[in-house]
């Protein structure tokens, strides 16, 4: 229990030292101790509760009654201050207030009701739980030290820009201890406080530059969330005044299955696909892009939307074999399909990653939708690989975005050979998100093997691979375009001088371990953090105990494959094989080597050929109108199934 | 023994021909002859060609183009020319704007007459062209060993 | 569970795949040759070329690209060895799918245009004939209730009647996956073409040889996968069966025309909605 209120007191009492810093220097090296602190004490928890299942804390009831009153009127605060940012709301913003208004209504209306249920134990800790601290704790933490320097730079490129940088770190702090918040708190008044504060930091940070386009932006990001929030709030007045059940523990709730949790269940469901970014809600984290790379790289991997899929994980007992869960499943689906096909035509890599992003997690829904012990796996195991591979990937574009000045993915040609080591952090992160034997290839084929023995509807499963299949299609696609501009030979030389700060590259280069490490070592992660939670669950009764597990032989050709990987580099290094250098094939009309040609009347013509991003074919808006709609109806279905 | 001889592919380019020769080429292609019988293949790419068979008179603006190609061929390998052209320039020998014969920019190994030259002849071009591939494929064996050593 | 024969089975695929796959192109090649009306090479014609290349000297845009090519070679064994060890059909597939990506980075380190444009093109194939691919392990996994490539074998004989839908897209997908006219955008088998030798245009001597191998690797693996749809029919029917299709392949190849890679794509995502899902659908139907 002291670590964990470490964990959520240490960062908020970090972010208002680093407000007050004096000097630019004091306030860097007090965020790089502090981020080194929170990495530190997180994985001191993992060491001290190694593989424990679920412990519940319970506190003094004073204590208990002190904070319940400062996180309600903190819960009040935060609405009244977002109500105050909405002065510079515009047009059709003005739904943005009401909802605010509304959710704060519905909490207070389930705060101060008469009978509210008690909370006993409001903390707890379980495997999946310091997994996702681990991950916010030292994912999060190196995202901290790496804005050190980014945002020197980004100050100095922008001048128009006004200087918060204290306040933007202590954001960041915040935004921290929130998320360690959510991931250990058992009581939901207590946690949707949580829920609202990284609404509250995320549209801060949005809106961070101040543009007009920023703005605009941040308010997206808080309007979808709020919705998202009153769907929380709602399942909390439920919980409160409905009928059945009358609790705000969560273990309770998830454990009442699904006769009895089911509506509230699907109400945070709801708010988690809006801070997961799940169509039809997906738009603010596209939006999210005009924030400095730092918040981009936090909001996509450690915090804010992993929010979203843990509270789905979550209450997958709940959705398990219901046909709210299948159709909570479909959500996902289909968003990973259409997200997916959409990152093709991406040509900006921040963009490309925002639609993986959302596509990833659409995938680790239709794992939790499923519910079942080896999908929650799948599930996981998926979070923890697309936590750090995309962390790495986010930081890596940022940085190759201040050495070569573009974020185009057509300008990182020949990165292998201009900037290596930055180059092999964008490879590490690229094969960590979709190669096998990486992530995806093990959460793709438990899906497979889950989604082919679900009975909830005809004809259900078979719909939901098929969604996978023509999903990963696309993925394949526009991953290997990447790394092949990546690998290609530049036509002229054209190295990069610039170093790469020191910040940025102790961040890059830890977060490339991390990835390496947690990829060489999956099923170490899967023993240490996975299996306790899910073999609590199945314990418990929660979810039906998986006999599909993926066999040794599988895991063994795995690893085979992976030591592959990182043997033939190493033999290739030690016996390289003759070869001759020439230039590229150009027809015989090279003038000078592969870079130029003779073209017609003789002139002397560059060569140029890009990558091919399928504009004609797939078509962004179309895509994402259908995508909307279809997750709409499906997000309706949703509802009206779990009040049947 | 070398396979060089049983899988020759060979890369052909007109330099500045008048087509003949090089109707006469793909003749050997087609069922009539079907030089495939022999593993021959027309590549159409210098990286993957043991034969360069080259037709025409050469000009300037073919002239860089045969040396590029020959540059991209890799090791060993043999370049024939064909037609009455590529050995001396032909009738266009006096022409103010040809080299006259693809030997003026290339080593050329095996010389076929003919105008045009006929397919019987560019398949007896390329036999005799394997004999001194093979050499030469023996050569650049003893000269990688040397390398290596 | 695996047994001593799996054991030699898989070692056999290491071993012979690659001549079995040097086989099978060959007899390609003669039968495209008597197709034409022409006598066409020696059976062994591929081996020769491919012995030939090793005597080349290798000409490289980027030495890396000998390191991608390895990689596929590599992955390319694995996935057979995976399916000839009786293991994980998918997990086969996913291999394979990684070695064809290792493929298609070998072409696009070299950087010429044209093999920029067979790799991107060779992606665009595999995005078309991916989805199919995964329904054909989906579809044996609703009969034979398993991924694993010994259960499917000794699965039930009229499998391969449930899963005529998965059979017909599987074909279609196959004269994509060998590189075969209608579909052969990203390399075709003749050079002097507007696209050259597309994704191997750059690719010489022993590097060459080296994709070479992988293809005939891939023939076998890719006549088994076909050998899977009537296996438990015992091998004196399936082996035939397996072989005549394959090799209409062939008849396919000389009888059409090059498509577009937007026709390619519609058309496979097409038939593989059309035949390989409704198949999965019907399933339960007809099981």
């Amino acid at each position: 229990m002291p670590l964990i209120a470490l964990l959520m007191g240490f960062p908020l009492l970090a972010g208002l030292a680093i407000l007050l810093a004096s000097t630019p220097e004091r306030r860097a090296d007090l965020v790089r101790r502090s981020a080194y602190a929170i990495g530190a004490v997180s994985l001191l928890l993992a060491v001290v509760y190694f593989r424990a299942g679920p412990q519940f804390f319970v506190i003094w009831d004073g204590l208990a009654q002190v904070l319940d009153l400062l996180f309600m009127l903190g819960g009040i605060g935060v609405s009244l201050y977002l109500l105050y940012a909405c002065r510079r709301i515009k047009g059709l913003e003005w739904y943005i207030p009401v909802l605010i208004l509304v959710q704060m209504g519905l909490i207070l209306v389930a705060e101060l009701a008469a009978d509210h249920p008690e909370v006993a134990r409001p903390f707890y800790i379980d495997s999946f739980s310091i997994l996702m601290a681990l991950i916010v704790g030292l994912v999060g933490g190196l995202i901290c030290i790496h804005a050190i320097r980014y945002m020197q730079d980004y100050q100095a490129h922008a001048e128009e820009v006004a200087d918060r940088r204290p306040a933007f770190f202590m954001m960041l702090f915040i935004f921290l201890a929130a998320m360690f918040g959510i991931v250990f708190t058992n009581h939901l008044p207590w946690l949707f406080f949580f829920w609202e504060v990284t609404t509250l930091c995320s549209f801060w940070l949005i809106s961070y530059s101040g543009t007009e386009e920023a703005i605009r932006n941040g308010f997206r990001a808080l309007g979808l969330n709020l919705i998202g929030g009153i769907a929380f709030a709602g399942a909390i007045v439920w919980l409160t005044l409905g009928p059945g059940l009358h609790t705000w523990e969560l273990d309770q709730l998830v454990a009442a299955g699904s006769a009895l949790a089911l509506i509230p269940a699907v109400l945070i469901g709801i708010a988690g696909l809006t801070k997961s970014a799940q169509m039809p809600f997906s738009s603010w984290l596209l939006g999210a892009m005009v924030a400095p790379t730092p918040v981009s790289a936090l909001l996509h991997s450690s915090t804010m939307v992993k929010a979203g899929v843990f509270m789905l994980v979550k209450f997958a007992p709940v959705y398990h074999d219901t046909l709210a869960g299948f159709l909570l499943a479909l959500i996902g689906g289909l968003t990973f399909l259409i997200t997916s096909l959409v990152a093709v035509n991406q040509r900006n890599a921040k963009r490309v990653l925002a639609y993986s992003t959302i596509a990833n997690l659409g995938l680790i829904i239709m794992c939790a939708g499923i519910g079942t012990a080896t999908t929650l796996w799948a599930a996981i195991l998926l979070i923890l690989f697309h936590a750090v591979a995309k962390a790495l990937l986010f930081l890596g574009v940022g940085t190759t975005e201040h050495l070569i000045g573009s974020r185009d993915i057509e300008d990182m040609e020949g990165l292998v050979y201009r900037r290596p080591v930055l180059a092999a952090t964008l490879l590490i992160g690229i094969l960590g998100m979709f190669l096998a034997p990486f992530g995806m290839l093990l959460s793709k084929y438990a899906c497979f093997q889950a989604f082919l023995s679900l009975d909830v509807l005809p004809g259900d499963g078979i719909l939901l691979a098929a969604i996978l299949a023509f999903g990963s299609a696309p993925t394949l696609f526009f991953w290997s375009k990447w790394l092949g501009k990546l690998a290609a030979m530049p036509r002229r030389a054209q190295p990069i001088e610039l170093p790469i700060p020191r910040d940025e590259a102790i961040a890059l280069f830890a977060l490339t371990v991390v990835t390496y490490v947690a990829c060489a070592l999956f099923p170490l992660a899967d023993w240490v953090f996975v299996q306790p939670y899910t073999g609590f669950l199945t314990g418990e009764g929660l979810i039906p105990a998986g006999d599909e597990r993926i066999p040794w032989e599988n895991i063994a050709m795995m690893t085979a494959m992976l030591g592959g990987l990182f043997l033939l580099p190493l033999v290739f290094w030690l016996l390289p094989p003759q070869a001759t250098a020439v230039s590229g094939y150009l027809s015989g009309a090279n003038v000078d080597g592969s870079a130029s040609y003779q073209g017609a009347m003789g002139a002397e013509r560059e060569v140029a050929s890009r990558g091919y991003y399928l504009a004609g074919f797939i078509r962004e808006e179309t895509m994402i109108r259908n995508g909307l709609i279809g997750s709409g109806s499906l997000l309706l279905l949703m509802l009206i199934g779990a009040s049947l | 023994m070398s396979f060089l001889k049983k899988s020759p592919w060979v890369l052909h380019y007109a330099a500045t021909s008048c087509n003949g020769c090089d109707i006469e080429l793909l003749a050997c292609l087609t069922p009539l002859y079907d030089v495939e019988r022999f593993g021959i293949v027309n590549t159409g790419n210098p990286k993957h060609a043991d034969i360069f068979l080259v037709t025409g008179s050469v000009n300037e603006e073919s002239r860089k183009v045969v040396e590029n190609l020959y540059a991209q061929m890799p090791d060993p390998k043999v370049v024939v020319a064909i037609g009455a052209c590529a050995l001396s320039g032909g009738i266009f020998r006096d022409a103010y704007n040809v080299y006259g014969g693809i030997d003026q920019v290339l080593p050329v190994d095996v010389y076929v007459p003919g105008c045009a030259a006929r397919p019987e002849a560019i398949i007896d071009g390329v036999v005799r062209a394997l004999a001194i591939l093979e050499e030469r494929a023996r050569e650049r064996k003893t000269q990688r060993k040397l390398v290596t050593s | 569970m695996t047994t001593s024969y799996s054991w030699t089975l898989a070692v056999g695929f290491l071993v012979f795949g690659p001549v079995l796959g040097a086989l099978l192109a060959g007899i390609d090649r003669r039968l495209t040759a008597r197709m034409q009306s022409r006598r066409g090479p020696p059976l062994l014609q591929p081996v020769y070329d491919v012995l030939k290349l090793f005597e080349k000297d290798t000409l490289v845009v980027t030495r890396l690209q000998t390191l991608y090519l390895w990689g596929f070679l590599f992955f390319m064994v694995i996935s057979g060895f995976i399916l000839f060890l009786g293991s994980d059909l998918l997990l086969s597939l996913f291999a394979l799918t990684v070695s064809g990506i290792f493929l298609c980075l070998a072409a696009y380190a070299t950087n010429s245009p044209y093999s920029n444009i067979g790799s991107s093109r060779e992606l665009m194939l595999m995005m078309a004939y991916e989805p199919m691919l995964i329904m054909v392990p989906l579809g044996f996994f609703l009969v034979a209730d398993s991924f694993r490539v010994s259960d499917i074998v000794a699965g039930e004989p009229w499998q391969v009647l449930q899963l005529s839908g998965i059979l017909i897209g599987f074909l279609f997908v196959l004269t994509i996956k060998l590189r075969k006219s209608p579909f052969d955008l990203s390399s075709s088998h003749h050079g002097h073409q507007e696209l050259v030798k597309g994704i191997t245009t750059d690719l010489s001597g022993s590097d060459l040889a080296l994709v070479e191998i992988g293809h005939w690797y891939e023939n076998t693996i890719l006549l088994a996968w076909l050998y899977l749809f009537f296996a438990p029919l015992g091998v004196v029917w399936a082996l035939p069966i397996a072989l005549v299709l394959f090799f209409a392949e062939v008849l396919i190849d000389n009888t059409h025309a090059r498509l577009t890679w937007t026709s390619t794509l519609k058309g496979t995502w097409s038939v593989t909605a059309l035949f390989g899902v409704t198949n999965l659908m019907l399933l339960p139907l007809i099981a």
